[in-house]
């Protein structure tokens, strides 16, 4: 039995503790690098520079930020009604079939604002659809929703490269995508936002999904502290037996939230298929539902936080390109070290210095008082 | 420096969890040969000071000493090497482990059983010649009674040799004739010599087991009387700070149609097992029905059928004179006039994440006049759960406080208050004061009894019998699933008690 965990005021727990793990990764990634003969300094200045040095390592940075707050999103949904939703890269991909059905017919008619509502919503309904089996068998059947989801990435990886192959692929190419989208079925880039602060966004594909990125973040605030179904989520989430005393019923809640999450990750491949590449290309997602758990877990499951983890994020993947570049000893693998050791440290290991940071704080407003002497 | 060393002695204890002050320069001594009793209101810090003196938490400042020599208690180890036993209010058994292979382990004594076993079995049949503490060491710990695993927990501290017994609640899982018989065994364990440290928060028990009693109030050690020469009525003063009466008062009761009617119920558990066995019975309007009985006899699983929360098997249940038992959705019955304090307010009645507005509505959630279209209007909701928590004296005053941080009675005050202010024609209760303090349980009888008078119908689950005899107008009691028998509240203690262990129907 250990102490009570004591009260650790809001900026110690949402501001220095995230910052100590942060640094603490740092640190270890500095030493791994220092080992294969590097400067950590030197790494360091090219990671930073090339992910918010230049207008265009920032564009990089916020488009690759974009797939992370929907995919964070998505998981933080789910966790809030005590689901662990590891499906979110299948979901995301299978999302990605739905934006571009509606970017291969209904863009070549209409123009991008008439076709993005559209392409949303179809994003979102195959990602839904593609969690709703999973929620299904464990609202009703008690299948494990970690074991299912996961098996649902495989089966939406494969069903995609069949797809991709058989059906979508232009007759005539050789690379499994469909054809190039109309520019109605395309996302403006965001050019215009970068300059406002006299940012040039060079070749870098962040667009509008980004804002769609931020409206979510806004949705899912409301929709999980501000009505009924966020309350009846949350009580789910936090203590299903109250839950049920509640009348609230389980299932159906288990179903919503998965919808809700399973939507969020679709709503991801709007930012590669219809923002970046304009087609739909073979694992397009690229492992950021997987990021995404990160993401929820080092933002707090709140859209402000997961916001400020995916921009993170999308620093450490954007300047790990950077870097592998220009220092080439620095390779792609030590790049996932370093995007490991920060998620072991700002996921796995977050409350390592919990316990000292508590007794940092509960000790400063005693010192006011006499203190009995120990024998 | 009198007449002999005393067995412990706390000087100066301190502890702090955080903001919490649990522990304020505590001074406790305990004669050696004696029973000691330890009273306080929950969160008084009775545990805590025990948990540091067994070891799980180390004092800020402070001494310890054990016949007059400092100790450092770093562990339950080290607690156990200076002569400290402690019986848990859970007890810490391998159920399906026989008693002596629960009482040897952790004290093998090597790495083959043999020698360890062969020990451990005439140290038991020695102390069971001295102490009167007989148990079958070849019984299975799951098939005993829980006064028997209690004294199986006892043993456990014996064979390693305590000299100091710390009991924590021992008798709230007890019929009245087994703790009757724990203090037999504790007056034994007294006069041979051992010291005994009992903490509760029954007067009843201090009064009739003590030598000497120590008040704890809000961390502080407020006093310490020789049991001969107080009364219940100081120690409750001295526990709560104020005067406070310990019997409910209310007159008789005007029973009217029947509101609430239970016709050959029977329930399952999750494990399959039957917990409630075709049992009838009506609540009328005006009421307060007591079900009486130890703890795991079926009456959870009726409370839980009855609030739609567990599927009966077969039976009916009629509200208002509405059939529901086929209906498992709590959300309905509240909507027929059914209220239902849960019995764990930890576990079902409360979401201690949440902030406290958040829980005055919890099941409630639904009301329109707590919603604004799909969204909660959180001015209302919070003007209603202030208004709560000042009819309600539920402190500290403030809705947006989380829930795990009020105390033990306050937030039972803030699951009665949602009950009861929702105006409903049957009220269900389980244990509604179980981990409470006084001055709370007088306030949520009171509240208990105005609605009876209000002419609601009241159906009352707890293990507490004083609290069924004084607030029931009629009581039933329940063994093994079954109605065993109705009595008045009249009825002796004796009787009831026997009732509730199924010798006497």
């Amino acid at each position: 039995m250990s102490a009570q965990p004591g009260q650790l005021p809001p900026f110690v727990n949402y501001g220095v503790m995230p910052l100590l793990n942060l640094v603490v990764a740092f640190l270890i990634s500095g030493i791994v690098v220092w080992f294969i003969g590097e400067s950590p300094a030197e790494a360091l200045r090219t990671l930073l520079e090339g992910a918010v040095g230049t207008g265009e390592g920032i564009g990089f940075t916020l488009f690759y930020a974009t797939n992370f707050i929907f995919t964070g999103l998505s998981v933080a949904v789910a966790i809030h009604c005590g689901l662990f939703n590891i499906g979110s890269e299948g979901q995301a991909y299978i999302g990605g079939l739905g934006a571009a059905l509606v970017a291969l017919t209904l863009g070549d008619v209409m123009p991008w604002y008439v076709t993005a509502p559209f392409a949303v919503v179809g994003a979102a309904l195959f990602g839904a659809l593609w969690a709703l089996l999973p929620a299904y068998l464990q609202a009703t059947r008690g299948s494990h929703i970690v074991i299912t989801t996961i098996m649902f990435n495989f089966i939406a990886a494969a069903l995609m490269v069949y797809l991709l192959v058989n059906v979508l692929r232009v007759p005539t190419a050789m690379a499994p995508e469909t054809r190039i989208f109309a520019e109605g079925g395309q996302l403006p880039k965001l050019g215009w936002l970068l300059a406002l602060f006299g940012l040039k966004i060079g070749a870098a594909p962040f667009n509008v999904s980004f804002l769609i990125a931020l409206a979510m973040c806004v949705v899912v605030w409301a929709l999980i502290w501000r009505t009924r179904i966020g309350y009846e989520i949350r009580t789910t989430g936090i203590n299903p037996t109250a839950a049920t005393y509640a009348g609230i019923n389980y299932t159906r809640m288990v179903v919503i939230a998965m919808l809700l999450s399973g939507g969020l990750a679709g709503m991801m491949a709007l930012n590669p298929v219809m923002g970046a590449s304009a087609r739909l290309q073979v694992e397009f997602v690229g492992g950021a539902g997987f990021v995404g758990i990160a993401v929820a877990l080092m933002g707090r499951n709140h859209p402000v936080g997961i916001v400020l983890a995916a921009i993170l994020f999308g620093v450490l993947y954007q300047g790990g390109n950077e870097l592998s570049f220009w220092i080439p000893t620095i390779s792609r693998d030590m790049i996932v070290v370093i995007q490991g050791l920060v998620i072991l440290f700002a996921g796995a290991l977050e409350y390592m210095f919990r316990p000292a940071l508590a007794r940092l704080f509960s000790r400063t407003p005693r010192s006011g008082e006499p203190a009995v002497a120990k024998a | 420096m009198s007449q002999s060393t005393p067995a412990i002695e706390l000087i100066g204890i301190d502890k702090r969890f955080g903001a919490v002050h649990a522990n304020r320069n505590i001074n406790l001594t305990v004669a050696k040969g004696s029973i000691h009793g330890i009273i306080g209101e929950n969160g008084a810090g009775k545990s805590t000071l025990m948990s540091i003196l067994y070891g799980f938490y180390h004092a800020d400042a402070g001494e310890i000493r054990v016949d007059g020599k400092t100790v450092t208690i770093k562990d339950s180890q080290a607690a156990i090497g200076v002569g400290i036993g402690m019986v848990h209010q859970h007890f810490m058994l391998v159920e399906n482990f026989t008693v002596l292979e629960n009482v040897v382990l952790g004290a093998e004594g090597g790495l083959l059983l043999a020698k360890g076993v062969s020990r451990v079995r005439s140290a038991l049949k020695q102390l069971s010649e001295d102490y009167q503490l007989e148990v079958d060491p070849d019984a299975v710990i799951e098939e005993l009674p829980v006064g028997l695993q209690q004294r199986v927990e006892i043993l456990k501290a014996m064979v390693r040799g305590a000299e100091i017994l710390i009991l924590d609640e021992p008798t709230g899982v007890l019929t009245p004739a087994e703790a009757d018989h724990l203090f037999k065994v504790l007056r034994v364990l007294r006069d041979q010599g051992k010291t005994i440290i009992l903490i509760t928060h029954k007067l009843r028990e201090i009064m009739a087991i003590t030598d000497t009693v120590s008040v704890m109030r809000r961390g502080e050690m407020v006093a310490t009387r020789k049991t001969a020469e107080t009364t219940v009525e100081e120690l409750a003063e001295l526990m709560v700070g104020r005067r406070v009466l310990l019997h409910v008062q209310k007159g008789a009761a005007h029973p009217g149609a029947v509101a609430l009617s239970v016709k050959n119920l029977t329930v399952k558990d999750s494990r399959g097992v039957t917990m409630v066995d075709n049992v009838s019975f009506d609540v009328r309007a005006g009421e307060i029905v007591g079900i009486a009985g130890v703890a795991g006899n079926g009456q959870s699983e009726l409370l839980e059928a009855i609030a739609g929360i567990r599927k009966p098997v077969s039976g009916t249940i009629t509200i208002n004179g509405q059939e529901v038992s086929t209906r498992t959705d709590p959300g309905l019955l509240r909507d027929l006039g059914l209220a239902h304090i849960p019995e764990d307010r930890h576990h079902m009645g409360l979401v201690l994440k949440f902030e406290e507005y958040e829980n005055s509505i919890l099941g409630y959630h639904k009301d329109d006049k707590y919603l604004s279209g799909p969204f909660l209007d959180l001015d209302a909701i919070q003007e209603d759960a202030k208004a709560k928590i000042e009819k309600y004296d539920i402190r500290p005053p403030n809705c947006r406080l989380k829930t795990a941080n009020f105390s033990g009675g306050n937030q039972q005050k803030i699951v009665v208050a949602r009950e009861i202010e929702r105006d409903p024609k049957v009220l269900i209760i389980g244990q509604p004061t179980r981990g409470v303090d006084i001055g709370a349980i007088e306030f949520i009888h009171r509240r208990i009894v105005e609605m009876r008078d209000a002419g609601k119908a009241i159906l009352l689950v707890s293990v507490e019998l004083d609290e069924i005899r004084s607030l029931s107008d009629r009581i039933l009691v329940m063994f093994a699933g079954h109605v065993v028998g109705e009595k008045t509240p009249d009825t002796g203690e004796q009787t009831l008690g026997l009732m509730m262990a199924g010798i006497a129907a």
